[in-house]
């Protein structure tokens, strides 16, 4: 009897999902080195699958159809090497970054609106202050375009191996040529030292995008970067590098996300 | 391990199906809605066979589509048809809603291989017919305890215990089971 035939019975049971403990382990480490047992799994599920298809029933309510598309609709489409099931719970920046930019305009809508009322008294002043006060709204609309943009791809940098508590996400648009980033859970760089964004190209050596270091909370935003023109991303990467960045990447990449 | 029928190989693995999926990964929601109707009747006949709760069904099918419309690239098209990995997918998240547990399986790890080419409805129907006539043909201590392995999600000591056959046979009888209908395709 071949070393896999024992596993004959519990492999259908596996294949239900239906397996535990001790004699779930003893399969999935047989599994690991038994290729003869891993295409019958494969093949197993498919039949599996077939058993399935006996089962009969109504078409699913018209409404569950309009529920999936207005979610779809709803959710960014996004790119993530390791999102667990359900759907993870977004990073804190994901979660606070429409809010405080929509809080930041608010906040200059009410600044420039004071600055109003003052400016019978300081007419030659507020001239300047309204420029600079415009080109921050500006900046901030851009950085709102960006997030709510219908291209906007987003991308998750996640660790190569576990650990895998650090996290990042690039969101850039092709269409406006910019890009933002942000991570969280960074462990604090060495004195000198600083993580490096790089853009990696579909052809041609990675570019450097910006050096950040990471709060006492180990996030870190950099917001506000122009994406080389020309360049089509295929992946995007963090490297620790020099604190005044690098030209090309010096060490292992430390998070990695692909733009499908 | 017996010789076991190999399944046909899927055929021309459902390019149609592959395009749709190339699609999706590329955002477009008009190729989730066509997946979606091509293949939600499946996903959710499983699912309330299962739970016999329409309301969790439709749940059990919201989740499913959002997975993929999150991860296309969890579907191997290249190795198995999407109707039979979306119909084992299915059941999988129906047994962990109907235990009240954590789904158990990542999709991205649910290869399959193999297996007669569904994405067509008419093409659907006919292995549906074919698939009933195997089970009809089948021992009826056997379909049982495949039936209550698959839909009802009972484990082999549970099936066991409520048959009051050994563990083993059970065990057998849900192993011969698959194979009889693999042999039928095979054929």
């Amino acid at each position: 009897m071949k070393a896999h035939e024992k596993f004959a019975d519990d492999l259908t049971l596996y294949a239900l999902n239906e397996l535990a403990g001790e004699e779930r382990l003893a399969i999935e480490q047989h599994l690991q080195t038994c290729a003869s047992c891993r295409r019958e799994l494969e093949m197993l599920r498919s039949d599996l699958g077939l058993l399935g298809l006996s089962s009969s029933g109504p078409q699913p309510p018209a409404r569950s159809r309009q529920r999936l598309m207005r979610t779809i609709a709803a959710e960014p489409r996004g790119v993530s090497l390791e999102q667990p099931l359900p759907a993870p719970k977004k990073s804190w920046w994901q979660e606070v970054m429409p809010a405080l930019a929509i809080l930041g305009l608010v906040f200059i809508v009410m600044s420039l609106w004071r600055t109003d009322i003052r400016r019978k008294d300081e007419e030659t002043g507020l001239v300047t202050h309204n420029q600079e006060q415009a080109a921050q709204l500006d900046h901030l609309n851009q950085e709102l375009r960006l997030l709510t943009s219908p291209d906007a791809v987003h991308v998750s940098l996640n660790p190569q191996k576990s650990p895998r508590q650090p996290s990042g996400t690039a969101i850039f648009s092709p269409s406006q040529k910019r890009m933002m980033f942000m991570a969280s859970n960074m462990p604090a760089v060495p004195q000198g030292k600083a993580y490096e964004l790089w853009i990696i190209p579909t052809t041609g050596a990675p570019i450097p995008a910006g050096v950040f270091k990471p709060d006492g909370h180990g996030n870190a935003v950099m917001m506000d970067h122009t994406m080389p023109s020309g360049v089509e991303a295929k992946a995007f990467a963090i490297t620790l590098e020099k604190e005044e960045g690098s030209d090309k990447p010096t060490s292992p990449i430390l998070l990695m996300g692909l733009v499908s | 391990m017996e010789p076991i029928p190999q399944s046909a190989p899927a055929r021309g693995n459902s390019a149609d199906d592959m395009k749709l999926v190339a699609r999706i990964r590329a955002g477009d929601q008009q190729a989730m809605s066509e997946l979606y109707d091509r293949y939600a009747k499946v996903v959710y006949a499983v699912a309330l066979r299962v739970l016999q709760d329409a309301s969790a069904a439709e749940d059990v099918l919201q989740d499913i589509f959002m997975q993929l419309w999150r991860k296309p690239d969890a579907f191997d098209g290249s190795r198995g048809t999407l109707a039979a990995w979306l119909a084992v997918i299915s059941r999988h998240r129906s047994i962990d809603r109907l235990r009240q547990r954590r789904p158990e399986l990542n999709i991205e790890e649910c290869m399959i291989a193999g297996g007669p080419d569904l994405q067509d409805e008419a093409e659907r129907n006919l292995v549906v017919e074919k698939v009933r006539s195997v089970l009809a043909e089948m021992n009826p201590d056997q379909r049982r305890a495949l039936e209550l392995a698959y839909f009802e999600g009972l484990t082999h000591t549970e099936i066991a215990e409520k048959t009051g056959e050994p563990l083993g046979t059970i065990k057998t009888r849900i192993r011969t089971g698959l194979q009889q209908l693999r042999a039928k395709f095979a054929a």
